[in-house]
C-alpha cells in the first residue's frame, strides 16, 4: 500500500476523485460545488450532459474563470475567483441562493469533508481549538440537495477520514449519500456503508485497513478510472 | 427625496458599541467607502454581522484588524486568519451561524416575523440550547430573528428616491440586511436621478441615506 501511495500524485489523486464524482451527474442536473477539491469536477462533466453550476453567493450558470483583460469584478464564484457568467445565467440574492440551497432545488452537491462516518453523517467545518473557518453555506446545502457526495482524499497525512462515528463536530447528521476518494467509492445506505467502486491499484483489504467505518463489498464492484 | 450624505457622515452616525450589518460576500458588494472611514474614525466595541469577515487589508476585514469589533456574528471566518486569531486569543467574540439561517434571521427582522424553523443544523452543536419543533414528523431549529442598529449596504446604481439596483452577484446579504436595522446606508457606485421602476430591487421606503461612491 505505501508504493501505491507514493504512486498517486496530488494532482493525479484529485483527477481520479474529481472525474468520478462528475460521472454522478445526469443530464440537466443543477448542481453546487464546494470550495477546494470539488471545484475540479466541473472539468470532468461527461461529454453529452449538460450540468448548471449554482453559486450559494448568487450566480446559477456559473462559467470559466476569468483572467486578464475579461474580469469583471462584480461576478465572483463563492471562492471569491473571477467567472463567467454562462448563457441563461442569472443573478440573485443570498435569500434566493438558499431557496434554492435549502428547499430541495439543487440535483446534487460535492463537496469535501474532514470526516465522514458509516451513518452518512460528516464534520467539515471546525476542529475544536484549531481549525474554525466556519460552516459557511454548507450546513444549509447538505441538508438540502437531492444528492449529497463527499469528495476528498483517502487519509488525510495518513489519518483516518472515513470512520464509525465521527467525532468531529458535524456539519450533518445523516445527509451522505457517496463518499468519493482516490481509493473507492461507498454508497450510503440505510444498512450500512456498500463499496461499489475500487482503484484497481488497491485491494479490499487495504481499503479495510485505511478505515474504520464497517462496510459491504457490492457483487457489481467496478474499477475506478486511473 | 433621500439624503445624500458623504462616506464620512455615514461613518459619523455609528458609535461605540453600535450594531452593524454589512452587506458582501467576500470583497464582492460591499460598502467599502463607508468602512475605510468607520476604521479612520476608529469607532469601537462594534458587533458586526456580516456573511464573512472579508480578506486581510479588505473592506470588513480592515475593522476586524483594527481591532474595532468586540463581536461578529457570520456564516464564515476562514479567509480572515486575523479573525480566528483574535477569536483563539480571546480578543473578539465570534458567534457562526449557517448562511442560510444567517439569512432568514435576518430577514425575519425586517419581515416581522418571531423567528423562523429550519432543518439546518438539526443533530449537530447549532441545535444545543435552541428550542426545536418536529412538524408532520421532521425536526426544526427554531432560530430567532436578528436586527441591528444599522445596516451598510451596497448599491450598483441607487436614485435619489433611495430605489437600488445591482449588476453581478453583488446583491448577496444587501438586499435582506437593508430591511432589518433602524438606520439604513447604501452606498451606491453610481448616483442617478431616477431608475427605471422595472430595474429596482430594493424599494427606496427601505433606505435612510444614500453615500453616493464617485462624489465622495
Amino acid at each position: 500500500m505505501a508504493v501505491a501511495l507514493q504512486e498517486l500524485s496530488k494532482e493525479k489523486i484529485r483527477e481520479i476523485i474529481a472525474k468520478r464524482a462528475a460521472k454522478e451527474f445526469q443530464n440537466g442536473d443543477v448542481v453546487t460545488l464546494g470550495i477546494g477539491l470539488p471545484t475540479a469536477v466541473a472539468d470532468y462533466v461527461p461529454e453529452g450532459i449538460n450540468v448548471t453550476f449554482q453559486s450559494e453567493n448568487g450566480l446559477l450558470g456559473v462559467g470559466k474563470s476569468q483572467k486578464g483583460d475579461f474580469i469583471d469584478k462584480k461576478i465572483i464564484n463563492a471562492g471569491g475567483g473571477y467567472v463567467e457568467a454562462k448563457k441563461g445565467a442569472s443573478f440573485y440574492d443570498s435569500q434566493m441562493a438558499f431557496t434554492m440551497m435549502r428547499g430541495g432545488h439543487i440535483d446534487a452537491t460535492v463537496l469535501g469533508a474532514l470526516q465522514v462516518d458509516e451513518e452518512g453523517s460528516l464534520a467539515s467545518w471546525l476542529i475544536p481549538g484549531k481549525f474554525v473557518p466556519g460552516m459557511g453555506g454548507s450546513m444549509d446545502l447538505v441538508v438540502g440537495a437531492k444528492k449529497v457526495i463527499v469528495a476528498m482524499e483517502h487519509t488525510s497525512k495518513g489519518q483516518i477520514k472515513i470512520v464509525k462515528k465521527c467525532n468531529l463536530p458535524l456539519t450533518a447528521y445523516r445527509e451522505v449519500n457517496l463518499i468519493i476518494t482516490e481509493r473507492c467509492v461507498f454508497h450510503v445506505t440505510p444498512q450500512g456503508l456498500v463499496m461499489t467502486d475500487i482503484n484497481p491499484m488497491f485491494s479490499v483489504e487495504d481499503i479495510k485497513e485505511s478505515v474504520t467505518a464497517d462496510f459491504t463489498v457490492s457483487d457489481n464492484l467496478q474499477y475506478m478510472e486511473i | 427625496m433621500k439624503k445624500i450624505i458623504s462616506a464620512k457622515e455615514a461613518a459619523n452616525m455609528i458609535k461605540d458599541g453600535s450594531s452593524i450589518m454589512v452587506g458582501g460576500f467576500l470583497s464582492c458588494g460591499t460598502p467599502d467607502k463607508i468602512i475605510d472611514e468607520l476604521v479612520k474614525l476608529n469607532v469601537s466595541d462594534l458587533t458586526m454581522i456580516c456573511n464573512d469577515t472579508s480578506t486581510p487589508g479588505n473592506d470588513r476585514g480592515k475593522l476586524i484588524e483594527n481591532r474595532q469589533v468586540k463581536k461578529v456574528i457570520a456564516s464564515h471566518i476562514g479567509t480572515n486568519p486575523e479573525t480566528g486569531r483574535q477569536m483563539h486569543d480571546g480578543e473578539i467574540e465570534v458567534e457562526l451561524v449557517p448562511m442560510g439561517t444567517l439569512i432568514e434571521k435576518i430577514r425575519a427582522k425586517g419581515t416581522g416575523l418571531g423567528g423562523v424553523l429550519t432543518p439546518t443544523g438539526v443533530g449537530t452543536i447549532i441545535e444545543e440550547d435552541k428550542q426545536t419543533m418536529t412538524i408532520d414528523g421532521k425536526k426544526y431549529i427554531f432560530e430567532k430573528p436578528l436586527g441591528a442598529d444599522f445596516a451598510l449596504i451596497y448599491g450598483t446604481k441607487v436614485d435619489r428616491y433611495g430605489n437600488v439596483s445591482f449588476e453581478g452577484t453583488t446583491r448577496n446579504h444587501n438586499t435582506i440586511m437593508a430591511t432589518a436595522a433602524e438606520t439604513v446606508i447604501v452606498q451606491a457606485d453610481e448616483l442617478v436621478d431616477c431608475l427605471d421602476p422595472n430595474e429596482v430591487v430594493i424599494p427606496g421606503l427601505f433606505i435612510d441615506y444614500v453615500v453616493a461612491g464617485e462624489e465622495n
